[in-house]
């Protein structure tokens, strides 16, 4: 008898155990977005953005180029100072959309997601946050890091597999010199020692 | 804490303080050189576009760092801002040994005779401060060429008319010419200009025991990953070291320099690299710390005999603050102008530096260096939108037909263009920061109109079909050409130090950097920044031998 209470008692303390470590991951599994800073709807929303600001057609764009990638790791990182207007101006411009078109901005047909975008740019955007804070300044702020997420190295996470290079014709992974093809251009130069 | 006792510390080890580390511990003093960063390496290269000196998307590779330095910036329409050294309005130069010299692009000009002579050569300017050197070119020639041949310059200027006279050729050959130094060579020709080989601090060949250029396209504002840009950090600084004479401590931040009753400088305090204030006594004191720190430590060394600040009797300390007032062009053309080759910036002219009718003075004009893809990305060309297909259509379409020439147009100094210390906002370490503010002459802004519309010329001859000039801004400039904040003068009523870079009322505190630079050429600074470091260490050495700092 008390052998097996003992037993119980041994066993009930490794099911608490199991069930404290295992709650809150499953718990946190549920609630995590696969992203570092933005919810799964907010990457939505700017993955849509970036794709007008670079569209993808015969060349790779900002979605190819993991542009929302490059943007999320930075707002942890070094442009951590805009995690802010991220989360604002995201929800902005779902606002903007609602009231231009009635839809949130990645329902809207491709057409009206530039309409919206264009309003933004005007600063003449609808929505209770744009009251209170820039929508040209922020859509200039998404343009920007765009642009280094698209055209940057893509050590930072963007420019995925040099796409942007390759499209300009930039040799990728990129030529480290190139004298070594060019001595036969000139004549060999003198070399010449210090006084 | 209260160090043992030193002839002299060296307050920067950029392109100026390295000079005279190097020269004063060759002579057989006893050196501390203080520098704030730290000693990078080519392997911290890393040819990131988005971080560097020149491109801070995501902050500046060779410091400052964001975290502990700031200072306030005074825009046009007189509002503060706080800054960061990432934000163009710090007006940063790099804080790191070699300084300036570790990431510039390494264009290693002479001034010309008339850039000495500008007040002689236009006149009195109102609303500036156009001034004469107190030393002419003649005197600072032979320290011109120690800085070529012990830094390491190379080019061929045997066809410019316009340069001083020189002793001694250049140590380097040119690099072979890329497309665009073929396609600008040509059209310059045609024009009746004067072309020549842009005078570079790099290896072209092995020299000084360090490889050629590779030729790749990250070099202004990158460090040199094959080590064949020449620096102060990789010459003049393990030359200083290597005499015994000389310690070099980095991520030392000075705070104020020490003065005794008799008004003489006793030394440094400063924090060290673990925040600990440190006094390091010296007979005398070098201060090199660059165009905007010079003149801020000078102003923040208070005591009962001076109580504005070490040189400053007659408020000329952190005046006369200016850069260059980059213009030019760029200009499209519809064939391939990109052929890979690194690192751009190897054609010039100098028809234009002076003898400009209707404007004072003017600037170098040379192509750009390599333009990288986020770059390019950021230039507003004409009639494309900043955003969306088209945007992509022109990069796709421009980026290997694009050119650009610009040139450093020399600026017209302005007393209300100045470096103060600010009342309120202190650094990490509780020093009060840079407070810049003031504009730029307008007549200096016709001088750039002028020159922009040069290099669209230029441009246009070379074949472009499409041209839109590149023009300062009305706002102070700075940043890393920055100097005129301690001016050199014979006046003590008018400037901070004499023709020896020696502040005026004392005898043993010496200021040797751009600051004292009157006016700043139409060139890049950094070889006469290097010329002065020899010609004031000179100097010194031959009154050190009179014993004349011995207190």
């Amino acid at each position: 008898m008390r052998k097996a209470t003992k037993l119980t008692r041994r066993r009930f303390i490794q099911i608490a155990a199991t069930a404290a470590a295992a709650g809150p991951a499953i718990s946190c599994r549920q609630a995590t977005s696969p992203w570092r800073f933005l919810t799964v709807k907010e990457a939505q929303t700017l993955g849509s953005i970036c794709g007008q600001i670079v569209p993808s057609d015969q060349d790779p764009g900002a979605k190819e180029a993991g542009v929302v990638n490059y943007i999320d790791r930075q707002l942890l990182g070094y442009l951590k100072r805009h995690q802010k207007a991220y989360r604002e101006g995201l929800a902005g411009i779902d606002q903007t959309s609602l009231a231009l078109a009635g839809r949130e901005f990645t329902e809207l047909p491709l057409d009206q997601q530039l309409d919206v975008l264009k309003a933004l740019e005007r600063n003449e955007a609808p929505g209770r946050v744009w009251k209170k804070r820039s929508a040209k300044a922020f859509f200039d702020l998404v343009v920007n890091h765009t642009m280094q997420g698209f055209y940057g190295d893509p050590r930072h996470g963007g420019n995925r597999d040099g796409v942007s290079w390759r499209m300009l014709g930039l040799p990728y992974p990129p030529i480290r010199g190139r004298q070594q093809y060019d001595l036969t251009s000139s004549p060999a130069p003198k070399v010449k020692s210090a006084p | 804490m209260t160090l043992k006792h030193v002839n002299a510390v060296v307050i920067g080890a950029g392109a100026a303080g390295g000079v005279v580390a190097k020269e004063l511990a060759v002579a057989g003093l006893s050196v501390v050189l203080l520098e704030r960063g730290k000693w990078y390496s080519p392997f911290d290269c890393r040819k990131d576009d988005l971080r560097n000196q020149r491109v801070t998307a995501l902050g500046s590779a060779f410091g400052p760092d964001d975290e502990r330095y700031v200072r306030v910036f005074v825009d046009a329409e007189g509002q503060e801002q706080i800054v960061t050294p990432s934000d163009g309005n710090y007006h940063n130069n790099a804080a790191c040994v070699g300084g300036g010299t570790f990431s510039y692009g390494a264009l290693a000009w002479r001034f010309m005779e008339k850039d000495f002579r500008m007040r002689s050569t236009y006149g009195a300017v109102e609303g500036g401060t156009l001034e004469d050197w107190p030393i002419a070119y003649q005197e600072l020639e032979p320290f011109y060429e120690k800085a070529e041949w012990e830094i390491g310059v190379a080019g061929d200027d045997s066809n410019n008319p316009f340069k001083g006279p020189r002793k001694k050729a250049l140590p380097m050959p040119p690099l072979p010419p890329n497309r665009e130094h073929e396609i600008l060579q040509q059209a310059a020709e045609l024009l009746g200009l004067h072309p020549f080989h842009a005078p570079t601090a790099r290896n072209t060949v092995p020299y000084n025991g360090r490889g050629a250029c590779m030729r790749c396209r990250w070099c202004v504002g990158f460090a040199c990953e094959v080590d064949a840009k020449c620096g102060t950090h990789n010459t003049v600084i393990p030359k200083a070291l290597a005499t015994g004479n000389c310690e070099l401590r980095t991520e030392c931040v000075a705070k104020e320099i020490l003065t005794n009753a008799q008004g003489r400088a006793t030394g440094v305090a400063y924090f060290d690299a673990r925040d600990r204030l440190q006094e390091q006594p010296a007979d005398l004191v070098v201060v090199s710390a660059s165009a905007t720190e010079s003149p801020r430590l000078l102003l923040n060394s208070q005591s009962q005999l001076f109580p504005n600040g070490l040189g400053n009797r007659y408020d000329w300390v952190g005046r006369n603050l200016q850069g260059h007032a980059y213009a030019g062009a760029y200009g499209l053309f519809d064939f391939d102008v990109y052929d890979d080759l690194g690192p751009g910036a190897t054609i010039a002219i100098c028809d234009y530096n002076h003898g400009n009718s209707g404007v004072i003075g003017g600037g170098a004009l040379a192509n750009e260096f390599v333009r990288l893809p986020y770059f390019f990305s950021q230039l507003r060309l004409p009639d494309v939108p900043r955003w969306g297909v088209g945007h992509k259509d022109a990069m796709r379409k421009w980026f290997k037909r694009h050119l650009a020439v610009h040139g450093p147009v020399q600026e017209i100094s302005v007393f209300d263009s100045r470096v103060q210390v600010d009342p309120r906002v202190k650094d990490y370490w509780g020093i009060p920061v840079v407070r810049l503010s003031g504009l730029n002459h307008p007549k200096t802004l016709e001088t750039a109109r002028y020159i922009a519309l040069k290099a669209e010329e230029w441009l246009q001859a070379a074949g472009a079909v499409k041209t839109w000039l590149k023009m300062p801004g009305r706002g102070l400039s700075g940043s890393q050409h920055q100097a005129g904040t301690c001016r050199m003068g014979n006046d003590p009523k008018t400037s901070v130090v004499n023709k020896f870079c020696q502040v005026h009322d004392i005898g043993n505190l010496f200021v040797v950097d751009g600051s004292v630079h009157v006016t700043n050429g139409g060139f890049n600074p950094a070889l006469t920044i290097m010329a002065l470091g020899y010609y004031a260490s000179d100097y010194v050495v031959k009154e050190w031998k009179g014993t004349k700092f011995k207190g």
